[in-house]
């Protein structure tokens, strides 16, 4: 089976990174930029078929490991 | 002082650190191996030295936080053991749950390798002792990520409970933003944890500490818990 996790910094929190891309992608003539937020994707194989179970088990990597749950949000998905 | 350095993978500080710690205190640290998974017997200070562990993946910090050593180390700090994070270290043990907040690119994105100074909060904690309150200091900093980051709560917790040890300032000791070198909320450049026993700092103190460096103001950390552990003794 296979799945993704998303990790997207929380609203508020300043994301320097994505402000310089912004900038960049500005300072290519790609203006109908208006704001530039950047994150995380993590494409995972799980062993197993129970989508249940592969949706805590992909819950618990992010908690654990993936996301620091102060500044970041994540989101997971079965693909 | 029976001092234990942790070692990971990618950290490049720890030998600065073994150093300082063996010219101040008279003793060898113990270097510690991340997948240990104890502490050697009677170490009386644990320390998290700076560097890159893990290459900075995922985020800085996050991987060594969860090695085999950290739940020792966790232990160890729940039991009042004093624990020290220089840079990279201060991001693990913010990863590992034993700081609050987070250490996030700096806010102006670039990284940051020169002198700074910094003002000594208070000087009645066993990482301060070796100063006065309000002096001011001037170490080396060296990291892309050491902006502090906290939510409101956590933020004005830290500040009342007085646990922001060490602040970015101007030479002669004054705090704003034009020498908050990384945007770190509070201008904080070291906190510790509610018990007062695990501070991290993202400057190094151990790259002050011999005439040689051009600069001794490191020295008084070292030389402070030093003083603690005997008193203690």
């Amino acid at each position: 089976m296979k799945a993704r996790v998303t990790v997207t910094l929380k609203t508020g929190i300043l994301d320097p990174q994505g402000k310089a891309i912004e900038g960049a992608l500005k300072s290519l003539g790609v203006d109908a930029v208006a704001s530039v937020r950047q994150g995380k994707v993590f494409d995972i194989e799980l062993a197993g078929a129970d989508k249940a179970k592969a949706e805590a088990v992909l819950k618990e990597a992010a908690d654990k490991l993936l996301a620091n749950t102060v500044i970041e949000n994540y989101r997971v998905e079965i693909v | 002082m029976k001092a234990a350095i942790l070692v990971f993978p990618g950290i490049n500080r720890d030998r600065d650190m073994a150093r300082a710690l063996k010219l101040i205190s008279g003793h060898e640290p113990a270097m510690v191996w991340h997948a240990e998974t104890s502490l050697p017997a009677g170490t009386d200070l644990v320390v998290v030295p700076g560097g890159f562990s893990y290459g900075d993946y995922l985020r800085c910090g996050a991987i060594a936080a969860r090695a085999p050593v950290m739940d020792a180390v966790r232990d160890y700090a729940a039991k009042g053991g004093l624990v020290l994070g220089v840079c990279n270290g201060f991001q693990i043990l913010c990863e590992s749950g034993l700081l609050p907040g987070v250490l996030m690119r700096n806010a102006r994105l670039k990284f940051i390798c020169h002198d700074v100074h910094l003002r000594v909060e208070r000087s009645d904690t066993p990482f301060t002792r070796g100063y006065n309150a309000g002096q001011v200091i001037r170490v080396p900093v060296a990291h892309g990520e050491g902006n502090y980051e906290a939510d409101e709560e956590t933020i004005k917790r830290l500040e009342g409970e007085g646990r922001v040890l060490y602040r970015y300032c101007s030479a002669d000791g004054v705090v704003d933003e034009a020498h908050n070198i990384n945007g770190a909320a509070q201008s904080i450049a070291g906190i510790v944890n509610d018990k007062g026993n695990v501070l991290g700092m993202m400057p190094h103190p151990e790259n002050h500490v011999e005439d040689i460096m051009g600069c001794t103001d490191g020295r008084g950390l070292f030389a402070g818990l030093v003083q603690h552990l005997e008193k203690a003794a």
